[in-house]
């Protein structure tokens, strides 16, 4: 069996992880191991590692094999493959396509509905959200995705009830 | 610089800190990852922009009213003996452990606030307390994080909230977790079971230190996996209510074992007593399994005199480096061995041998 990151060597370390229903299998080389911190347990996630090589793979079709690379920092989708992580914020508009399928099945949601920094919760910006969320919603009721129309149809709602600016807010 | 041993808490104040729920709850922890705008993440940063962060981090979270009178240092000016340390108290990620120049440290004098400066994102913050506490560590974090934001300008999206290096902890950017000590659920073969139906509400299960079932003196770690989707009360209270069954499931468990199989527990309880009492050499890790066992026995009343802090105590300083640190000469594995047998000898020398009656155990924490 060779190993799923260099696909080189051969694989001695497997690993197995079960979210949900779904049962995830690595089979990793002695050196990739150790250089994703499979012998460093606390510092490691099967799950980063999956996301890690989902991802690149996302972001490969998302890119149509041409090299994406962060205007920002220079980070490329190759350097995600390799690590992960990505290079600085902007990278998550550089490499958005290719996150935006990984994020929902990582997450809860796809749209952050938690804290916000007090300066970014004045009126203005709601109301630069609500118009995108707008815009969203149009878009949703084109293309006939009613479940994504009715999620943001609550989340607008959600937000003109808000008073704005309040100090509770986005919380 | 401040000396990091005279700054740290003893080992012996540590184990007598209390919280709700802490015979099985041993502590609670909310962290927090955030970037700042318009820099490189720490993995993809280069030196001098890492040390520039560093420079510009540190002294905001100095400045804090909670962080006063901390201890501040840059990780390169940490020993690795000191890093170990701070990783057996969990007061640092492995993690960070193996940063040096670039990265840093502050903690508070109660150790209750640890912020590390470029760890895998530019702040990881965390808020620490004893037993049950999430929601007072939630709202502890969110009041340093909300003081910091006035003087540090964060990297944040309104659609995808707080950005953080690894898409795994973006949004919230928050890790909920709580450290359990489940003897009875392990004793019974009840672990698996749960530890499975824990993952599938999407939340993690992991060991002391790592992954695994068998974990080392059978504490788990249980978190939240999910960062984005959901606020962050949303993600407190979710994780209280699983943890809450657990506890209730960790608590039948001692009832039944002791009800239907007591000759099993006093046996597992006898004989790590006898082996801590009377070893000339132990591993760390045997000793934290039976030290697991001890502290079973403390809370099924098996042993009248001892008080679990005495076990907690002895937790911490038979790992590794808290042994080599009341040692000038490196030690090598065997005489650490040695070392702490001698030292769990000694502190368990005025402890009766467990009873075989125990009064009733009382369910109240």
């Amino acid at each position: 069996m060779q190993c799923s990151i260099c696909k080189e060597k051969p694989a001695t370390v497997h690993l197995t992880q079960i979210v949900g229903d779904k049962m995830q299998k690595l089979d990793l080389c002695e050196d990739c191991a150790k250089s994703k911190g499979v012998n460093d347990p606390a510092g490691f996630a099967l799950a980063d590692l999956m996301l890690g090589l989902g991802a690149s793979q996302e972001i490969d079709q998302a890119a149509g094999g041409s090299e994406l690379k962060c205007p920002r920092c220079g980070f490329t989708q190759a350097d995600f493959k390799k690590s992960g992580r990505l290079g600085c914020a902007e990278c998550y508009k550089t490499f958005f396509d290719g996150l935006g399928g990984l994020l929902k099945t990582m997450h809860k949601g796809t749209r952050h509905v938690g804290k916000a920094p007090e300066a970014l919760k004045g009126s203005r910006d709601n109301a630069d959200r609500l118009k995108a969320l707008q815009k969203k919603l149009t878009k949703a009721i084109e293309a006939e995705n009613f479940e994504e129309a009715a999620q943001l149809r609550d989340e607008i709602k959600q937000l003109s009830e808000r008073p704005a600016p309040s100090k509770n807010l986005a919380r | 610089m401040k000396d990091l041993h005279e700054f740290l808490v003893s080992p012996a104040e540590t184990a007598r800190r209390h919280g709700p729920h802490d015979r099985i709850v041993m502590s609670s922890r909310v962290r927090l990852a955030r970037n700042i705008r318009d820099a490189a993440f720490p993995g993809w940063a280069k030196k001098p922009e890492r040390v520039k962060i560093l420079e510009t981090i540190r002294p905001a979270v100095e400045s804090l009213p909670e962080m006063k009178d901390s201890f501040s240092e840059a990780m390169d000016n940490l020993g690795a003996l000191d890093k170990q340390i701070l990783v057996e108290r969990h007061l640092i990620s492995r993690e960070h452990a193996a940063k040096s120049a670039g990265s840093g440290l502050v903690l508070n004098r109660e150790e209750t606030f640890s912020v590390m400066i470029n760890e895998e994102d530019h702040l990881r913050m965390q808020a620490l307390r004893p037993g049950l506490q999430l929601k007072q560590a939630w709202n502890a974090i969110d009041h340093l994080d909300s003081e910091l934001e006035r003087k540090l300008e964060y990297a944040f999206d309104t659609d995808l909230g707080y950005l953080t290096a690894c898409p795994t902890n973006l949004g919230t950017g928050i890790r909920v977790s709580a450290m359990l000590h489940l003897p009875g659920l392990v004793l019974a073969e009840q672990i698996n079971p749960i530890i499975q139906s824990v993952n599938k509400l999407g939340l993690a299960v992991r060991g002391l230190y790592g992954e695994g079932t068998e974990a080392l003196g059978n504490v788990f770690q249980v978190s939240n996996q999910m960062t984005l989707g959901e606020n962050e009360p949303m993600i407190v209270e979710r994780l209280e209510k699983v943890l809450s069954q657990i506890i209730e499931h960790e608590e039948n468990a001692r009832q039944t074992l002791l009800e239907k199989k007591p000759k099993t527990v006093y046996n597992h309880i006898g004989r790590a007593y006898g082996i801590l009492a009377n070893a000339h050499s132990i591993s760390s890790k045997e000793t934290m399994n039976l030290l697991s066992l001890l502290r079973l026995g403390v809370d099924l009343g098996l042993f009248p005199g001892m008080e679990r802090s005495l076990v907690d105590e002895l937790f911490l300083t038979t790992q590794p480096a808290h042994l080599q640190k009341q040692y000038s000469d490196k030690l090598t594995a065997e005489e650490r061995d040695l070392i702490r047998s001698d030292m769990v000898r000694e502190r368990l020398k005025n402890v009766s041998r467990p009873v075989i009656k125990p009064p009733p155990p009382s369910t109240a924490n």
